[in-house]
């Protein structure tokens, strides 16, 4: 049976987080009273390396067999705070947190009131560690490969890192052909290298590449399993040495997924105002991107005698529920202004911006190297575009001098932005990945993880993310897929070890649990006619467990009289 | 003026993956709400166990909270329409008992409702003010 709790509490003060609102000592005090609490003691921040060292020590000297942290989320230091108490000689799994900064400190201002409810987390806390039970970690073998969605820069790039160190790497595009929106492109801004002289090779080393499979026209249909093992079902055409297979169902095993997906331009359609489709003069930087490749700038062919470029359509508009900046457009813009320049140098080129943001290495240089080449830039709110006999006019508010102009224009170059796919929930819904709110997907952290997701096994390559330039775009892939190849490279993850459990005394043999389970879980055995769990296959929900008449199958950590211990305590 | 106001107790089974985060969400971004909730973590709105929040409510509770994920995003597939059910069932009960079934709020909040949760429980905290204290621990007490 159980041990008899000895249980050591900490209370954190997280520098002023906590302490400035929850009155640590007199939660303290209140703690060393709780039953089965053998010492409480408070520190500035218990995660710190004397912090954790706090516990350690008291646990060996006093023999503490279980520990309560009362600090910040779960979600935060749970981790820290229980490897502290395995080094101590706690089993890992008899530690309790109680969240007195995100869901006390931070929310509440009334000092009384904020220590009351800390105090009220803490009792709960003690309450639930004198009742859990000591757990061994486990970890399951890992499939070699990764399943990478999206065929463009990022999801090649990605492959190919994943290929390099030796995995299978599997490409799901769903176009007919590898290489996204950068094959697109003409030149690439800052150095405006051709990408015909780098792209071809990038699709040619992964086409090429031993351990990679690209599948073309292809979309993910099915995704089961979860980190280490996923079974990816794809429907799509296996590209093999004689070219195209015929379309079919595949189903890939592989122990990381890489969402590589990339984004949707803005269609400039959606801003009439604009009369993109209506006058033949307005044209899209992509459209640009092609006459510039083809050195044709010429309207009705003449050589125009003004180019107005429009930048932030799509991007930075609140009323069409794009507030974010898509973060290549003032670079394109310069870029292109740059080359028309060039080509054409008795043409005009304005530039009409809301702000300029070259940022990112050699940005600005390139931004003066624009001006110098004799692009004017002009700060201003382009309200509307209309006909005026061969030339379209601009009417556009100039935010400095705060007065409307009409400016007239042979060419109206539109810097479109970019949006999340469409598809972007379809993939959102077989991952269970979420979304900002921008539509693009999550990150798991802002600053921390941002090539996770909420999903462990799944990470986040390119502008799926959220708009990115190339060099952004690659670094972010590479990044993605060294996180990949974390699981790859070690053959084993960990998988939770608060698994259901059946006892066999108390077990009818109903088989509800295995009605419920959406894992599969438990099945019945046939020859003792009662359920027992696949613990590999067992995430942990619990739905077993309110199931069960008899209550026969329980979910450790979290067993009825654990939470109902909490209840006790917190209704008190 | 009266003396001292009510002040109601809500227990809330917050699961791990939308509705515990967006409570630290709440917090993270400083969103006050009052503090009358006590969140007890599960990992799924579905392992809440129609005897955990009876027990609440006889041992006193004013109010519980079941939060889970939004209808299609539960971490588990189909946990969150499993307390669904069960909450309507339990409710039925509650009621043909003669007992408040208002004090049981089943809600979706994901992780990124941090405001949605401070809001949930700034509305459940006004409306047991106005209802008064739980009647029935009086009346289970021996």
């Amino acid at each position: 049976m159980a041990s008899r709790p000895r249980i050591g509490v900490y209370i954190c003060h997280c520098g002023t987080n906590i302490a400035a609102t929850v009155d640590v000592e007199a939660v303290t005090e209140f703690a060393k009273n709780l039953p089965g609490v053998v010492i409480a003691r408070h520190y500035t921040y218990m995660c710190s390396e004397p912090g954790q060292a706090l516990i350690k020590e008291d646990a060996r000297k006093l023999g503490l067999n279980r520990v309560v942290v009362a600090s910040c989320s779960p979600r935060m230091h749970e981790p820290t705070f229980r490897a502290a108490s395995q080094e101590g000689g706690v089993n890992p799994y008899q530690f309790e947190m109680a969240n007195i900064r995100e869901q006390c400190s931070w929310v509440h201002h009334d000092r009384d009131e904020a220590t009351a409810k800390a105090k009220a987390l803490v009792v709960a806390a003690v309450a639930k560690a004198a009742r859990l039970e000591p757990l061994e970690d486990r970890e399951v073998g890992v499939t070699p490969g990764a399943v990478v969605i999206g065929g463009g820069v990022a999801g090649m790039v990605a492959a190919l890192d994943v290929a390099e160190a030796g995995f299978p790497a599997y490409i799901v595009e769903k176009s007919d052909h590898l290489g996204g929106h950068v094959a697109d492109l003409n030149r690439t801004f800052p150095d405006l290298e051709p990408v015909a002289e780098w792209l071809p090779g990038l699709i040619e080393r992964v086409q090429s590449h031993p351990n990679i499979t690209v599948f073309l026209n292809a979309q993910v249909a099915r995704v089961e399993g979860y980190v280490g093992n996923f079974e990816v079902t794809v429907s799509g055409s296996k590209v093999s040495g004689s070219g195209l297979g015929e379309p079919g169902t595949h189903s890939l095993q592989v122990g990381a997924i890489i969402v590589a997906t990339g984004y949707k331009v803005f269609d400039p359609h959606r801003k009439p105002e604009f009369g993109y489709g209506l006058y033949p003069q307005v044209i899209t930087t992509l459209e640009m991107e092609r006459r510039l490749a083809e050195g044709d700038l010429a309207v009705d062919g003449k050589e125009p005698e003004h180019v107005v470029f429009i930048k932030c359509v799509g991007s930075r508009d609140k009323q069409l529920g794009n507030p974010y900046c898509s973060r290549v457009c003032c670079m394109i813009s310069a870029k292109q202004a740059q080359l028309v320049r060039q080509a054409l140098p008795d043409t005009r080129v304005t530039v009409f911006y809301i702000d300029v943001r070259t940022f990112g290495k050699r940005g600005e240089e390139f931004y003066d190297e624009a001006r110098r080449s004799g692009v004017r830039y002009r700060r201003g709110n382009v309200s509307e575009i209309y006909r005026r006999g061969d030339r379209v006019v601009v009417r556009v508010e100039d935010t400095f001098l705060r007065r409307t102009l009409e400016v007239e224009a042979d060419l109206v170059v539109l810097a479109v932005g970019m949006e999340a796919r469409q598809d972007t929930d379809e993939i959102a819904t077989l991952l269970k990945l979420p979304r900002s709110a921008d539509g693009f997907f999550l990150e798991a952290h802002p600053k921390l993880r941002p090539v996770d997701t909420a999903m462990d096994g799944v990470f986040l390559a390119g502008c799926c993310q959220g708009p990115k330039d190339i060099p952004d775009t690659i670094a972010q892939a590479r990044a993605a897929a060294a996180s990949a190849l974390i699981p790859l490279l070690r053959g084993t993850v960990p998988v939770i070890s608060e698994t259901a459990v059946v006892d066999p005394e108390l077990c009818a043999g109903c088989g509800m649990c295995v009605e419920v389970c959406p894992f599969g879980a438990p099945a019945l055995d046939p020859l003792w006619g009662v359920s027992r769990v696949n613990a590999v296959l067992c995430k942990g929900c619990g739905a077993c467990a309110v199931t069960c008449p008899s209550k026969a199958i329980q979910v450790r950590h979290f067993r009825p009289d654990q939470i109902l211990a909490q209840v006790d305590v917190l209704v008190e | 003026m009266e003396t001292t106001e009510f002040e109601p107790k809500i227990v809330a089974f917050l699961c791990n993956w939308c509705t515990y985060t967006g409570a630290d969400l709440a917090g993270t971004s400083r969103i006050q709400y009052p503090p009358n909730v006590r969140i007890i973590r599960l990992m799924c709105s579905g392992s809440v166990d129609p005897t955990y929040v009876l027990k609440a409510l006889l041992d006193g509770a004013d109010g519980v909270l079941i939060g889970g994920c939004h209808p299609g995003d539960c971490h588990y597939q189909s946990g969150n329409y499993k307390a669904r059910r069960r909450i309507i069932a339990l409710k039925e009960i509650l009621k043909q008992a003669g007992m408040e079934e208002d004090r049981v709020w089943l809600r979706w909040i994901s992780a990124s409702e941090g405001q949605r949760f401070a809001d949930t429980v700034r509305k459940m905290t006004e409306f047991l003010k106005e209802k008064g204290p739980n009647p029935m621990k009086r009346e289970w007490a021996v």
